[in-house]
């Protein structure tokens, strides 16, 4: 999210630590004031969802922002994120953007950051098969760490690149040997290095521009994006600078016209802030914006550095990649970290406008403390401004689209300290959030070609200051009559011990008067009554307002089923608080002994506190579990005697059988049918053997599996002992 | 005069039926014999049913419920095998045999299933 902590009002918390120590001791008091509202919303957030916090800034107005110069929080990063890597950085290339990170800032040389880019450049230089683009990022870390190049090292360089330039075909490749050499130039003691043929360089140069002001990488790819753009500008200004004679005028004219339609093509954020950035083609070559900006910036700095004659770009869109930059705090990484401090850095000193950033160092000014408004008016890197005022040309209350609150004036400029002050606040601006426009104007005429200040700027602005409580009171009443039965005055400023009691047919009212420093109605986010029963059950109330005049009125008959029909001793708690005011307040107003009646059968139950918030989470009683009991059984002896009474009937068919006579004469004696015969009962009795063990141990498919082969058996042979039987009385009956 | 004359006619009913009974084949007569045993060890087990409870109530039908099965199907081996049984006239006594043993086993293996 792109709006960082510049936007959000924070209640003198989240600052970053400006170099102006002086205002450092506004800090702790302010800090004060927030960290009673901390308590007051530890507190409160136990029972009841927080309604506004911080009020909205970004309200009605849009592009009400606070941008801040680069600072020491910005120093201190910076030695976290540009650390060595055992003893030596990866590529060159990040060795050059932490020494120019370092060199930006202002951070002093540390001598082994100096001693590991030193070796990096030498062995980078010393070395025949280095590229052009080593040897450009390493010319370019010399810039920096003023190694010492030897004539020999140097001259190789100059030939080599020199037979780069004339075999180059891509924009890349011009870019690194054209850089090389100007950069050698600045380096080597020989000041006589130039281009062979400017021109024709420059025209191959050209050609890869686009007509949308956008510039190709090579002939070959037809992707086109500003980030090539910057890098095109940057190598045309360094074969400007290194032509022997005047280039031909129509060229500038017409890469300044390419300038112009590359900024046509500038996008923008709401607040204000603008940047470039490409379409995302192919996701390994994307360029984000904030790579893509910065080097629209270099090249085009550096292009206006090398030329004559102004570029006639608008003032206000340099300002708006300054604010783009500054928008993003401190990157968290190195690369974004180099992008940023180097485009601010061109933004810094350049020939086509110095941007200058109105910030204050705090925007929470306190009515109390009659604190004092301070503008501050810097370049990006928070260095001074040229001779100027600073304007404050209207306020307006966040939320309203009314007239400005204040007629415009000037602010004083105190020499000491740098700042522009108004010193009390009018009296239209009580407590709350308000936008307030401020104009620069600059006092030189010259200046206005060299620096770019914006036409208006709004600045988000919460004003504090003690709300007066006055009149509080607490009443209770008879419900019909309206008659006062107790009446008890508060002291809202300290904790109360009123003790009162009432019953269902009264009425109870909380009353107290709040006024803001000026004089006028105040009302607060946070209103409530709230009454606590002796078992912990909680009921809140909101406390409504007419005017300055707060009033809350409970008639108990109709909140008796709210109360769960519970009686007894009620603590009373008010809590009143807002942002705006300094003074907040949970404060214990007494107690109540309510008197209701008794809760009939249907009525709702209060929900269970727990007393122990843990012990919801805790284990549950045990669970007992009760089986179902066995069903009773007979005695044993009463089961065997009834066996043996079974076993009774079968004894009785075989006695019986012996008396009928019977016998076994039709048994068939040929050996072929009797062998039959003897099989089959054989087969009968396997066949009921095999039901007893089904019953005692196997179980159905495999009792049918073997009943399926018994079975088959049994039919086979039952047939032969059966047929012959058959044959055998059919003869008989037949003779 | 009645009540003698009435003891007087059951009792020679009773004989007449003897001896017509008397009369009866042998195979007849072991069949009447096995379904008179079948029915008897139902009996038992309804009276000891009676006594404990249904408890495992499977295992009663089970015992019962095989005891008249076999009964039943006695009873319709006697009726195949029936010689003054026109009906059945063509059908050889041992086929009526070998479905009596066949139906028995099938019936045995489903009450030892649910015997349990």
């Amino acid at each position: 999210m792109r709006f960082g902590l510049f936007n959000l009002i924070p209640l003198g918390q989240t600052h970053a630590i400006t170099a102006h120590s002086k205002d450092c001791e506004d800090f702790p008091q302010k800090g004060r004031i927030s960290l009673t509202y901390t308590e007051m919303a530890r507190s409160l957030a136990g029972f009841l969802v927080l309604v506004l916090v911080l009020v909205p800034v970004v309200s009605i107005c849009e592009g009400a922002s606070l941008f801040q110069p680069i600072s020491d929080s910005h120093r201190s990063a910076a030695l976290e994120l540009f650390t060595l890597d055992h003893g030596s950085f990866e590529s060159l290339e990040e060795t050059y953007e932490a020494l120019r990170t370092f060199q930006v800032l202002g951070m002093e040389k540390k001598p082994d950051v100096t001693a590991a880019a030193c070796r990096f450049i030498s062995e980078t230089v010393g070395s025949s098969s280095s590229t052009p683009k080593d040897l450009l990022y390493a010319l370019k870390a010399n810039s920096i760490a003023e190694c010492k190049i030897h004539e020999k090292a140097s001259k190789g360089i100059i030939s080599s690149l020199n037979a780069a330039v004339r075999g180059a075909s891509s924009l890349l490749d011009f870019y690194y040997s054209v850089g090389g050499l100007v950069l050698i130039k600045d380096q080597s003691s020989k000041a006589d290095i130039h281009l062979a043929d400017a021109e024709g360089v420059f025209r191959s140069v050209k050609a890869f521009s686009q007509s949308d002001g956008r510039w190709r990488y090579s002939s070959n790819n037809p992707e086109s994006s500003a980030f090539a753009a910057g890098i095109a500008l940057e190598t045309l200004a360094g074969i400007v600078s290194l032509a022997s004679s005047e280039l031909d005028q129509s060229l500038i004219n017409t890469l300044k016209n390419d300038i112009s339609k590359l900024f046509d093509s500038i996008e923008k954020y709401d607040d204000g802030t603008l940047y470039f950035n490409d379409k995302l083609v192919d996701g390994h070559d994307y360029q984000g914006p904030l790579s893509t900006t910065s080097s629209v910036l270099r090249g085009l700095t550096a292009f206006a550095a090398s030329t004559t004659g102004n570029l006639n770009l608008p003032g206000d869109k340099i300002l708006g990649l300054a604010k783009f930059f500054l928008g993003i705090g401190v990157p968290g990484d190195a690369k974004d970290f180099f992008y940023q401090i180097d485009a601010l850095a061109c933004l810094e000193s350049n020939r086509v406008s110095i941007p200058l950033i109105l910030s204050l160092p705090s925007t929470v000014l306190s009515l109390t403390k009659k604190d004092s408004l301070k503008v501050r008016v810097t370049t990006v890197f928070g260095s001074n401004a040229p001779p100027l005022a600073v304007k404050l040309v209207g306020a307006f209350s966040s939320g309203s689209k009314d007239a400005s609150l204040v007629e415009s004036q000037e602010l004083k400029f105190d020499q000491v300290s740098g700042l522009h002050i108004l010193n009390d606040l009018p009296e239209s601006i009580d407590v709350g959030s308000y936008t307030f426009v401020f104009e620069v104007v600059l006092q030189e005429p010259e200046d206005e070609k060299v620096y770019v200040t914006g036409s208006q700027t709004k600045v988000p602005i919460f004003v504090t200051g003690l709300i007066k409580i006055e009149n509080s009171e607490i009443v209770i009443l008879d419900s019909d009559l309206g008659s006062i039965e107790s009446q008890k005055k508060l002291d809202l400023a300290k904790k109360n011990a009123a003790s009162l009691s009432a019953n269902h047919l009264q009425k109870l009212r909380l009353s107290f008067q709040l006024t803001t420093p000026r004089g006028h109605a105040f009302k607060p986010h946070q209103a409530f009554l709230k009454l606590r029963h002796e078992s912990e059950v909680e009921h809140i109330f909101v406390v409504g307002n007419s005017g300055k005049q707060f009033e809350l009125v409970l008639n108990f008959l109709g909140l008796v089923e709210k109360f769960f029909y519970l009686s007894g001793k009620y603590d009373m708690e008010l809590t009143v608080g807002d942002a705006a005011m300094e003074n907040s307040l949970l404060v214990a107003i007494g107690h109540i002994e309510l008197d209701l009646p008794e809760a009939p059968e249907k009525a709702p139950r209060p929900p269970p506190q727990p007393v122990d918030p843990y012990s919801r989470y805790g284990p549950k009683a045990e669970i007992t579990h009760i089986f179902r009991a066995p069903e009773k059984r007979p005695p044993q002896e009463l089961s065997l005697a009834f066996l043996g009474l079974t076993i009774l009937p079968l004894l009785g068919f075989l006695i019986g059988l012996l008396r009928l006579g019977v016998n076994m004469k039709n048994f068939p004696t040929k050996p072929v049918p009797a062998t039959f015969g003897v099989l089959f009962h054989v087969g009968i009795g396997a066949v009921l053997l095999l039901y007893v063990f089904f019953w005692l141990k196997l179980d159905l498919f495999q009792t049918l599996k073997i009943l399926g082969f018994l079975g088959v058996f049994l039919v086979f042979v039952g047939h032969g002992v059966l047929s012959h039987l058959a044959a055998a009385s059919a003869k008989l009956k037949s003779a | 005069m009645g009540r003698a004359s009435s003891k007087e006619d059951a009792g020679t009913l009773f004989h007449s039926l003897r001896s017509a009974y008397a009369a009866t084949p042998l195979n007849l007569k072991i069949i009447d014999l096995y379904v008179g045993f079948s029915i008897f060890t139902a009996l038992i087990q309804v009276v000891y049913m009676a006594i404990v409870g249904s408890f495992p109530f499977n295992s009663f039908l089970s015992g019962v419920l095989s005891c008249v099965g076999t009964a039943v199907l006695a009873v319709c081996l006697r009726i195949q095998v029936n010689k003054e049984n026109k009906e059945f006239k063509d059908l050889p006594p041992e086929r009526a045999f070998a479905d009596f043993v066949l139906c028995n086993l099938v019936l045995h293996l489903v009450i030892m299933n649910f015997l349990g």
